[in-house]
């Protein structure tokens, strides 16, 4: 296995489904560390440091599992002020902060025209990245004012959209999506989005989440997709895999709590749950991970998800594939209000790294190194 | 460069203080670790355990108040409680029989305080009532700390001591306390509690009169590596001579609440320590990567390190908690069989002993 990866041959589907099935975990592991290490011969483990900024929090979608959403008429419910939204920018950059990650739910009366003035409101003022939208919203956001996709992004970018997230990409396993996130968009709408974004000179990310009711085939389908699109557009920057946390809000909620969310099915029954009730354990998580970083020889970076593995696990992620440890999260609305946030400082994310014995570096969106410590 | 040390772990042959210092330094953490998993299958092949068990903390007083215990209190200090005996057997009954209970334990670990004011018949009425109320429920209790302190208030000595609490219920004894061995390192990090020789003689003297127990290591602190190998060299040769210990469990530091600074150890070095501790303790049957103060997911992982237990349901569980532990206060059996079970491994629900109670499918 692991001289598969030295002589760089691509793994094929089938072999793919079979490492994940019964390769030992240290074999996985020693062959996606080998990859990382060629990959990024320094040692260097990055992050960026950003905030979530969520726009609203009125979502059409009302996942039955999310603690985030409001009706428009709720008490709480708001459209971000924009005295709020510098507010946070200003944080943001005192904290060294480069990037902001802008989602929120799907507002049935914010139209483009919204997003536009937000965005251009942000560039006018700051020179800082905006990573945002995921897919769902970008759907959302096209659907609602009738104008395609390409159109969609081109007049965000117009406005100032800098790189999308790879949110709300689940499994892209339509039979999959069916089951547990019904109301969401279609796998070939997501890579839809990615291709189109990746057209107009946007990089973006991707991410897959598992440990619900997913099969390996599944797993290495998504991963397919993505090495597929990959292949022909050289748009992703990073993959992030991660696992589905029960106790978390929403099986749907994007990496890093992207507000996602269908877009034209009405709210139906309820998804079921998943088939397991304790979600991914860390085992399972290592070998996706691992495969993860095996499988997509041409995605450079793979990100370790300590937000939902915790400190410990994402140190232990390094050396199986990934070298990235993803955001600081100056503020996390979305996962904070679910109680799977672990209260972490960027201290503690540099200290994590160099423990794990990497060199912790500050990066931009597009994994430029900024700073090193 | 392992390559020495895999031969002799191939063959069988004991690895010296100087391999354990190579394996401690190396980062190569996929040999080591498959090679501590090949050691661990031949003890315990598939297998791995878990307990169904109750913590109980009888008293949060201490005359020792070591640094880095972010458990303990002085009396009369704000969050400092003593149970009486009628308290521990309650907090125990629900998990001990009758109709529409809790699900059932079957051991209770006790361990705490040392107490200014108790005397030693308070502690001994603590396993006798126990005893008495719930028959069949294995009873773990007091480490070395414990014990060397009842020596002293009883005036029965070590031996009489350690009879008179077997006499009245103690089955089976932890292996807190001994922290790290080497004089200088314990000197700053708990100058206040017995020597690494005290924490030895107590044990060799609880293996003589029947007594079994396990030995831990508390690591990520302010010692070397050098001090862990000594440490487990220690605890080697002792096994070498009585053969009553049971489990050996690695201890990962926590700093929060405590007078010791510090971060928190890192996942690698977690799974490191754990498959250093199977390589180097051959004489030990078992390695607990205990969960309440690893995390559930680096515990699960440790299993593929060479761990074949990761301890038990644990309810309430007062002394990690109180240092910024890491996890929830309990998981259930099914739970606990779950994450061995995507580990690759079978999870056999245990006794005290290592017998199996129960394997889950
Ligand atoms: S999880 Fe996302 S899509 Fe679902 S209700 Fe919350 S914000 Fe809306
Ligand atoms: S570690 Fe034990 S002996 Fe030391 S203060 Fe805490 S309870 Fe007392």
């Amino acid at each position: 296995m692991a001289d598969r990866g030295k002589k760089g041959r691509r793994i094929a589907k089938k072999e793919a489904v079979a490492m994940l099935r019964k390769a030992d975990l240290l074999e996985l592991g020693q062959a996606a560390d080998d990859l990382r290490s060629r990959l990024h011969p320094e040692g260097i483990v990055t992050f960026v440091v950003d905030r979530n900024i969520n726009y609203t929090n009125v979502c059409i979608n009302r996942c039955a599992f999310c603690a985030f959403w409001r009706r428009e008429d709720a008490s709480d419910a708001y459209i971000l002020e924009e005295a709020e939204l510098f507010r946070k920018i200003d944080e943001t950059i005192a904290l060294g902060g480069t990037q902001i990650l802008i989602q929120g739910g799907l507002h049935p009366r914010l139209g483009i025209d919204y997003y536009v003035r937000l965005l251009s409101s942000i560039k006018g003022r700051y020179d800082i990245n905006i990573h945002g939208f995921s897919p769902p919203e970008i759907c959302y956001i096209a659907d609602t004012s009738d104008i395609t996709i390409r159109e969609t992004l081109a007049i965000l970018k117009n406005a100032g959209l800098d790189s999308v997230p790879g949110g709300g990409a689940e499994i892209l396993s339509d039979r999959v999506r069916e089951i547990v996130s019904p109301r969401k968009i279609r796998s070939s709408r997501w890579l839809r989005v990615m291709e189109e974004a990746h057209g107009l000179g946007m990089r973006t990310t991707a991410t897959m989440m598992f440990g619900s009711i997913e099969t390996p085939e599944d797993i290495v389908e998504h991963l397919d997709a993505v090495r597929e699109l990959q292949d022909s557009t050289g748009g992703f920057t990073a993959f992030i895999p991660w696992s589905f946390q029960p106790g978390n809000t929403e099986l749907g909620k994007g990496g890093r709590g992207s507000g996602t969310g269908g877009r034209t099915k009405k709210a139906g029954p309820r998804p079921p749950g998943p088939e397991s009730p304790y979600g991914a354990t860390a085992v399972e998580y290592l070998r996706v991970l691992a495969l993860s970083r095996i499988y997509l020889d041409n995605i450079q970076n793979v990100q370790a998800s300590w937000v939902t593995q915790g400190l410990k696990l994402a140190q232990v992620a390094l050396r199986f594939g990934a070298n990235d440890f993803g955001s600081t999260m100056i503020e996390e609305n979305v996962v904070a209000s679910t109680g799977v946030s672990y209260r972490v400082s960027m201290e503690d994310i540099i200290n994590s790294i160099r423990a794990a014995g990497f060199a912790p570096c500050q990066r931009d969106t597009v994994y430029r190194i900024i700073r090193r410590y | 460069m392992l390559a020495r040390i895999r031969n002799k772990v191939l063959n069988g042959r004991r690895l010296s203080a100087d391999d354990a210092l190579r394996l401690f330094e190396s980062s190569d953490i996929f040999s080591i670790g498959s090679l501590a998993a090949y050691a661990n299958g031949k003890k315990n092949g598939k297998k791995a355990f878990f307990v169904r068990n109750r913590h109980i903390n009888p008293t949060n007083i201490c005359i020792n108040r070591c640094k880095f215990c972010a458990f303990s209190r002085s009396p009369g200090q704000e969050g400092a409680y003593e149970l009486t005996v009628d308290e521990i057997i309650a907090k125990l009954r629900p998990y001990c029989g009758g109709k529409g209970r809790l699900p059932g334990i079957t051991e209770a670990h006790i361990v705490g305080g040392l107490h200014p004011e108790w005397d030693f018949g308070r502690y001994l009425g603590i396993i006798s009532a126990i005893r008495r109320h719930f028959p069949g429920l294995h009873i773990k209790a007091f480490t070395a700390v414990e014990i060397d302190h009842f020596s002293r208030i009883s005036g029965l000595g070590l031996e009489g001591t350690l009879k008179a609490l077997k006499k009245a219920g103690l089955g089976t004894m932890p292996g807190g306390g001994a922290e790290i061995f080497a004089s200088g390192v314990r000197a700053e990090l708990c100058p206040e509690k017995i020597s690494g020789a005290r924490w030895i003689e107590v044990m060799e003297a609880a293996h003589g009169v029947g007594i079994r127990t396990n030995a831990t290591m508390l690591y990520g602190h302010i010692e070397s590596h050098e001090d862990r190998v000594d440490h487990l060299m220690r605890l080697r040769e002792m096994q070498d001579r009585t053969g009553g210990f049971q489990a050996f469990i690695p201890l990962a530091y926590h700093p929060k609440n405590t007078r010791i600074q510090g971060g928190y150890t890192s996942g690698i070095d977690d799974l490191r320590t754990i498959a250093v501790s199977r390589l180097v303790l051959d004489n030990f049957d078992h390695i607990k990567a205990y969960w309440i103060m690893l995390g559930e997911k680096i515990s699960q992982l440790s299993l593929c390190f060479g761990a074949d237990d990761i301890d038990g349901t644990i309810i309430e569980e007062k002394i990690t908690r109180s240092a910024g532990g890491l996890t929830a206060g309990h998981l259930t059996a099914d739970q606990l069989a779950h994450l061995i079970r995507k580990a690759g491994k079978t999870p056999v629900e245990r006794d005290s002993f290592y017998r199996k109670v129960r394997v889950y499918g």
